[in-house]
């Protein structure tokens, strides 16, 4: 098309990241190539359709960018833009949606210090404090201009609170995890990163730190995490991976949802939805897929997992990579789709490598590919990182995202199942829901179905963390109160006086200590008005100021609201606005005033907001206002 | 499949390309041939960069490999169409590689280009003044008709070919007669029996030969046989080629009367000026669109004082020379056109209003026009006469290069003004930049300069003083000027008046420059 970019051009370096992105040097001049070559003077290709069957690698490049460089100048920019045929209005539109992505010069090491509300517990308040004297002011360069540190919302690292992220630009752009993080080891590492000294991996998965139960012979979801050195299959193997698949080709697309449907499995990301109902939607189109050579079915999995106080599906990423594989390719066999794709939020490096591990000895071993296992089912998966963009863990922000838009939410109708990634139908299952597909097809849907109660079968990661003593991921059957599961995790910590449990995350809903013997089920919590979400777990105890918390998850929400649809996007703005005059003392009107406000605000924003995230913004702080008198 | 030849019409023809933009997102293939790769070649899936005037060449190394590949559509061909055999011998020179060396397009292109036509389930061939802009400008058509005949894309939904018209109502101009050898409805001037149609209607005799080309008109002034010019909306004093020669020969007429909305460069000359009205807001009639779409438009708006409808201009006029038309409405001549021209015959305004426009030809009021033409050709058996086929030869552009003169340079417009800038001059543009003469980068280097800089841009005519903007959509040895700005940048005082003397158009498309840097900037 014809693209209009502005004057300014790419550094030789922010041309090789993006080369070597694409997979080497532009074809012609007309995309970016040096002049020289006599036939680009007469002819060129291009044209809507290679545009749009490139558009998808946006995202990748402009990771290229960022990790290359540190930040995304226009003048890289306009030449994505002539790489892949892309308006640079909407090249620009996509770097500046995410939060990972800088557009001002930054430099190479830049620590990311999360402040949300897990970590407020752990004292990332004092952390942050120190760093601002240590360090200097939070986005200003530091260590000789060489590094910068900046806050940072919940990084998925809750269980080691307090936690941060360092993210080195570069030749080899690297992250590097740090949790829990004391300022000390902080300093060090930044300093040890602007001199190019970082320890060798991402992370490292402590099972005793993360897994409290690690060595329970209860455990199935969690049985192999820590078990088995995670990029290998055959330790996988030995522990009974892949026999599910195996016994899936037996049962056939129609066996296996004939098992799903029995186990009466709900989706773990926090929506609920019935798994076998998405995955028969697909089934019932296979005649469609058969006659139209350009019908697709895809899979995708959703390990954006943004939620705050939310870390199972990292866990289960670093620990069990292979059955998130396993999980989705039953899914293909049961949908059609030939290809898949794992959506992992940018912040996950550890998980990133393991899965990048994993598919690759999978692809290599058969388990992905032309002919899995000599079955006849082709299906391979691709990993793509987001960058920083809490909306993308709604599926149809997701979509747009892969696709190299913005990650806004679409309408629904159409839905996924009908529309969903590249205008096909698309089944989207999140990274817990997917691990137990395999123990459904092993065991048989009935007897998955008999553990857990009549409305939510089977059993539930929780995610436990703030003030709890010891935090970590644990697996208990549906129906399980809060009660016997903050028992598990050895109790109330802090001053051991519990004032408020935050269940479900940002999203989710305060439950007050008086509640505390609900059954950990979908219709228990719904009984009491609260949620399970995404299984955050996340204890108060009585000296933390609940204004506060609150006051930090209104920021969140006002960081994360895409800005696409009026209600939510005025509406988080407002809630903060109000919010903040009510902690101030300094309300408009009076306090009652702006609590009606407030109560208006939530409604019109869960009756007009199109996605999940602004129809549950103001959640939270509506469960905590129902329960406690915080503005007497 | 939509193929542009010769025509910049994201530019051009905005709305038109619009449509376009519709049919690529439908999932259209869109191939442009132009020498500047535009911003509709941007658009295109592929763009073929031929060499100015190389459009015969190329059109019939198409023919060729099309015929080569058993692409062609035999049946069509022995259906409807008539002189294949000499046409197919006459291709067999233009072989790709002889087409790479002529027209600078890689085989390859060429090839592909030839094979998405013929293969195409339906391909329009759409053309503008990159093909009609040359001193073989019937020739250029003649070889896009070819191709259309050779493949059968003609006649059929979706399948055609299709010349943009530069204006809302061109064509419209071409139905009510506006051309030298046709009354209204394109009936033959020099047949008896249709002229004596119309005499009788008229009570008047018309002259029985066909009349004058604007460029056969400037060769009748030279000679002195033209000594008298009633001129309507039209700007020949900047538009014509060779300005120079227009200037001269406008300026020694005996009488020029212009009626115009603006005072042109052309009504400064004139002994009287009328100014007329504006006819998509102020005046009551019919305009016709590209696709044969007669529509109505109203007047909107009172004329400004002083200024009268260009109806009741003409109705008093023939007053003052004798003759009494009666009453000057716009309908009653429309129903009096419909009276003499068939194919507009069904078109009541009753009816134009109730369909929003309809296509001619429309032969009766139950008649619901025609979405296209020619559909006959596929009729069996066979209604009227076969379509010919024409050999045509390539040729060269008039104004040659030569090391005096090395740099071709070619004319068009910009997006946002109009031809010598009447309608569009005086009005605020965002877009809009002073007159450049826009450079290939390559050229830039070897010439020294920078962007801004003022050039001296010569051709055997004349010259002019420009300043430089670089476009890396030109080539190198490839200049592009428009004359959106006469009094800025006189382009026609380059530009050569070798005049096609069938179409009357002169070859604004080629002309041969050189350029030197201005000492004084």
């Amino acid at each position: 098309m014809d693209l209009h970019l502005t004057g300014e051009r790419p550094t030789p370096e922010e041309k090789a990241a993006v080369d070597l992105e694409l997979g080497g040097a532009p074809e012609s001049i007309w995309e970016g190539g040096a002049p020289g070559e006599d036939t680009d003077t007469q002819s060129s290709s291009g044209g809507k359709q290679k545009a749009e069957s490139q558009r998808h690698l946006l995202l990748p490049v402009l990771h290229a960018i960022q990790n290359r460089i540190g930040w995304i100048s226009h003048g890289a920019m306009n030449y994505t833009a002539l790489r892949l045929d892309v308006p640079p209005a909407e090249v620009y539109g996509v770097a500046s949606f995410y939060g990972m992505f800088s557009l001002q010069p930054r430099p190479a090491v830049v620590a990311h210090v999360c402040d949300d509300i897990a970590c407020i517990t752990r004292g990332s308040g004092e952390l942050c404090d120190q760093l601002d004297t240590r360090l200097g002011p939070e986005g200003l360069p530091c260590s000789g201009g060489r590094a910068m540190w900046v806050r940072s919302n919940c990084l998925g690292l809750c269980e080691r609170a307090p936690a941060m992220l360092v993210v080195k630009a570069g030749k080899k752009p690297q992250q590097r995890v740090l949790a829990p993080a004391t300022t000390d080891r902080v300093q060090s590492l930044i300093t040890d990163a602007a001199n190019d000294v970082l320890p060798g991996a991402p992370d490292v998965l402590n099972p005793q730190l993360s897994v409290p139960q690690e060595g329970s012979r209860k455990l199935t979801l969690l049985r192999r995490v820590g078990k088995i050195n995670a990029p290998k299959l055959d330790g996988y193997q030995r522990l009974g991976g892949y026999d599910a698949l195996r016994k899936a080709f037996d049962l056939g697309p129609e066996g296996v949802l004939r098992e799903m449907n029995a186990s009466r499995l709900l989706g773990r990301g926090g929506a609920a939805f019935p798994a076998a109902t998405k995955w028969e939607a697909l089934h019932l189109q296979r005649d469609l897929l058969k006659a139209d050579p350009r019908r697709k079915h895809y899979v995708i999995c959703n390990a954006d997992e943004s939620e705050p106080g939310t870390f199972k599906d990292r866990l289960i990423m670093e620990g069990d990579p292979f059955a998130v594989l396993e999980g989705m390719t039953i899914a293909a066999l049961a949908t059609g789709a030939e290809r898949g794709y794992i959506y992992l939020r940018g912040e996950y490096p550890l998980a990133a490598e393991r899965l990048g591990h994993a598919i690759d000895a999978a692809r290599h071993d058969g388990f992905l590919g032309q002919n899995i296992l000599g079955s006849g089912l082709r299906f391979d998966i691709e990993l793509r990182r987001g960058a920083g963009a809490y909306i993308c863990g709604e599926e149809t922000a997701l979509f747009n995202s892969i696709e190299g838009h913005r990650g806004e939410p679409r309408n629904k109708p159409p839905f996924p199942t009908q529309a969903g990634l590249f205008r096909q139908p698309t089944v989207v299952n999140n990274i817990e829901t997917l691990v137990n597909v395999p123990i459904i097809i092993k065991q048989g849907g009935a007897a998955y179905a008999s553990v857990g109660t009549e409305g939510s079968t089977g059993p539930r990661l929780f995610c436990l963390c703030g003030h709890v003593e010891r935090p970590g991921i644990y697996e208990v059957p549906m129906g399980t109160t809060l009660r016997q599961l903050v028992t598990l995790a050895g109790g109330v910590a802090g001053t051991g006086r519990l004032q408020a449990i935050l269940l479900g995350g940002a999203a989710g809903t305060f439950v007050s200590p008086k509640e505390i013997d609900v059954p950990l089920t979908f219709e228990g919590t719904r009984a009491i008005g609260a949620t399970l979400g995404s299984g955050v777990v996340m204890l108060f105890d009585d000296s933390i100021d609940l204004k506060r918390i609150l006051l930090r998850i209104a920021a969140f929400f006002r960081h994360e609201t895409c800005g696409q649809c009026v209600p939510c996007r005025v509406g988080v703005v407002r809630q903060q606005e109000a919010l903040q005059r009510l902690v101030d003392n300094s309300p408009l009107g009076s306090k009652a005033d702006e609590l009606v406000m407030l109560k208006e605000m939530a409604q019109a924003m869960r009756d007009a907001s199109i996605c999940g995230l602004g129809q549950t913004a103001a959640s939270a702080l509506e469960s905590a206002l129902q329960r406690w008198n915080l503005f007497a | 499949m939509i193929l542009l030849w010769g025509s910049n019409a994201r530019e051009t023809h905005p709305i038109f390309f619009h449509h376009v933009l519709k049919g690529i997102h439908n999932g259209a293939k869109l191939y442009v041939i132009d020498p500047r790769r535009t911003s509709s070649a941007q658009w295109a899936d592929t763009w073929l960069g031929l060499d100015v005037g190389s459009d015969i060449y190329l059109a019939n190394a198409m023919a060729r490999e099309i015929i080569a590949a058993g692409l062609a559509n035999t049946k069509f061909i022995e259906h409807a169409t008539s002189g294949f055999e000499a046409y197919r011998e006459h291709v067999q020179k233009f072989t790709l590689e002889r087409a790479e060396c002529e027209t600078g397009v890689p085989a390859a292109a060429i090839k592909q280009l030839a094979h998405a036509y013929a293969s195409a389930g339906r391909a329009q061939l759409c053309w503008t003044l990159g093909i009609t802009e040359h001193h073989n400008a019937v020739d250029n058509v003649v070889a896009l008709i070819n191709l259309a005949l050779l493949t059968g894309h003609v006649g059929r939904y979706g399948s055609g070919v299709c010349p943009l018209r530069g204006q809302n109502n061109v064509q419209g101009g071409g139905d009510m007669g506006a051309i030298p050898d046709r009354l209204p409805g394109f009936q033959h001037v020099e047949n008896d029996e249709l002229r004596g149609k119309f005499e009788k209607v008229w009570g008047a005799k018309v002259p029985p030969k066909k009349g004058w080309h604007i460029s056969h008109m400037l060769d009748a002034m030279e000679r002195g046989e033209l000594t008298a010019l009633y001129c309507l909306g039209e700007n020949p004093a900047d538009s014509e080629a060779d300005r120079h020669r227009a200037l001269k020969l406008l300026g020694g007429l005996e009488f020029m009367v212009v009626q115009d909305l603006f005072y042109t460069k052309t009504a400064e000359l004139a002994d009287v000026v009328l100014p007329g009205s504006a006819g998509w807001c102020e005046s009551e009639g019919t305009v016709t669109s590209s696709e044969r779409r007669v529509q109505r438009v109203r007047a909107a708006v009172p004329m400004p004082p002083g200024v009268r409808d260009d109806i009741e201009i003409i109705f008093d006029l023939a007053r003052r020379l004798g003759h009494n038309w009666g009453e000057s409405k716009a309908e009653c001549i429309w129903n009096e056109l419909r009276s003499l021209s068939p194919m507009n015959a069904g078109m009541s305004y009753a009816r134009l209003e109730e369909h929003g426009g309809m296509q001619w030809p429309c032969y009766d009021e139950q008649h619901p026009g025609e979405i296209f033409l020619h559909g006959r050709l596929w009729h069996d058996p066979l209604i009227g006469p076969r379509a010919p086929f024409s050999v045509v030869e390539s040729e060269e552009p008039v104004d040659a290069l030569d090391p005096q003169f090395p740099i071709r340079l070619t004319t068009g417009r910009r997006l946002d003004s109009y031809n010598t800038g009447v309608q569009t001059g005086r009005l605020a543009s965002p877009l809009r930049h002073e007159e450049t003469i826009d450079l290939s980068p390559a050229d830039g280097r070897q010439y020294n300069l920078h962007e801004g800089d003022k050039v001296r841009v010569t051709s055997r005519r004349g010259s002019v003083i420009a300043p430089v903007r670089f476009d890396p959509g030109l080539r190198q040895g490839l200049a592009f000027l428009t004359m959106h700005f006469p009094d800025q940048v006189a382009t026609n005082d380059l530009t050569i008046d070798a005049v096609d003397p069938r179409s009357g158009t002169s070859e604004f498309k080629a002309t041969a420059i050189r350029i030197e840097k201005c000492m004084e900037q």
